[in-house]
């Protein structure tokens, strides 16, 4: 979504999104141009709900969506994320270690 | 091309996705331009050959739907002419250069439909063969593009259903119904073939190099001959094609389809390309006054 492409005057881009099946997530479907928020709704129902292939739509002026895409991670704070736990050698290690022990256990006592 | 245009280029050959504000180099935006331009003129200019046959279509029923169809084609073309005016061509120059020839549009509009069999053929195999190239652009590089496709297959998908039910009606017909669909599928299949284009390779097709086609021409058509011969072939059907068969390695063979034709069509020059035009030419004008009062009583 972004500036290129500006409406025609008069007319505002609205960006349409559509739920396909109650509970689930509302996706970005596509945009449409409209004189004013009456056409844009009723634009928005002819191009992505008159099929009943949509449950829910969300119509909104472009200007009104934020977009943020700069996600900075310069602590690399990975310890709140799954990929910052990498058990794999260490579980690996811990069983090897555990095998031992228990060997030198048997070991021991017979 | 710099580095970063090569670097733009692995990136969308890995199946990297851009977005309108994202950077691209000026060649692929002019190329995505070009193309979903002439995607936007086919879906407008594809609705006048049924358009001719909603008053002579033979019951209510059938009426309904073909007009329902035309409504769907008309409504594609209006979100893709979208994606292009976000790409920086404004929607009232993409039907300026429709009108005055200086775009394109898909060979198979430029012909007249001559029959009830021509509307059946089209709605069946036609939408077929558009379908193929446009489950393709689900994958295209440009994701809004990539966006909307997915509601204009949705409803290509019970397009075809149309079609197909269309000519089954006939073929359990009269003779004479029979015989009205082997002369359209007669009139249509040169148009048919070329319908994918010439088959250049797909490394050597910049709409493939930037992945904004995600298969080649002839791996389309083969896709084409694969899913539908045989459907035709067991109606009954005869393709005017004598060349037409399966070998063994599972690629169909076929008579070289008539490129000169192809060319001379999409250049403007098919037998009902002047007509058309001018029918589009004469509705943009007199709707005009629409596009006007609504836009007034907004600002």
């Amino acid at each position: 979504m972004g500036a290129p492409g500006d409406a025609r005057r008069g007319s505002v881009i609205y960006e349409v999104f559509r739920q396909e099946r109650k509970g689930q997530a509302l996706q970005h479907a596509g945009s449409i141009e409209a004189p004013d928020g009456a056409f844009a709704d009723a634009y928005a129902r002819e191009q992505y709900g008159r099929r009943g292939e949509s449950t829910a739509l969300w119509v909104v002026p472009r200007e009104s969506v934020h977009e943020l895409e700069d996600f900075v991670d310069e602590l690399e704070r990975n310890y709140h994320r799954v990929d910052g736990y990498p058990l794999k050698e260490k579980l690996g290690k811990a069983r090897e270690l555990a095998a031992k022990s228990a060997d030198a256990l048997s070991a021991g006592s017979g | 091309m710099d580095a970063r245009e090569q670097e733009f280029v692995g990136y969308v050959q890995d199946g990297g996705q851009v977005e309108t504000d994202d950077w691209m180099p000026d060649d692929y935006r002019a190329k995505l331009i070009k193309f979903i331009e002439m995607h936007g003129n086919s879906e407008l200019m594809g609705v006048l050959p049924e358009r001719e046959w909603i008053l002579r279509a033979p019951t209510l029923q059938r009426k309904l739907a073909l007009t329902a169809k035309v409504q769907d084609e008309v409504g594609h073309s209006q979100l893709i002419y979208r994606v292009v005016e976000d790409l920086g061509k404004p929607r009232e120059q993409c039907l300026a250069d429709l009108i005055s020839g200086k775009s394109k549009f898909h060979n198979v509009f430029h012909y007249p439909t001559k029959t009830w069999g021509d509307v059946g053929v089209i709605a069946w195999l036609v939408d077929a063969a558009a379908i193929i190239s446009q489950k393709a652009l689900l994958k295209c590089s440009y994701a809004p593009y990539a966006r909307i496709m997915k509601k204009i297959c949705w409803e290509e998908s019970f397009h075809i259903l149309h079609g197909r039910d269309v000519i089954l009606t006939l073929m359990l017909g009269t003779d004479e119904q029979r015989e009205l669909v082997q002369e359209a599928l007669n009139r249509w299949w040169g148009p048919l073939m070329q319908f994918h284009g010439n088959p250049i390779a797909k490394e050597e097709d910049p709409m493939y190099v930037w992945r904004i086609k995600s298969q080649g021409n002839e791996e389309a058509r083969q896709q084409f001959l694969d899913g539908y011969v045989p459907q035709i072939w067991e109606l009954g059907l005869t393709v005017p094609d004598p060349k037409l068969r399966k070998n063994d390695d599972g690629v169909w063979e076929y008579s070289e389809p008539d490129w000169a034709e192809l060319k001379h069509v999409v250049t403007g020059h098919g037998p009902q390309t002047a007509e058309r035009l001018e029918l589009r030419r004469r509705t943009r004008a007199e709707t005009e006054w629409v596009r006007r009062a609504m836009l007034a009583e907004a600002a």
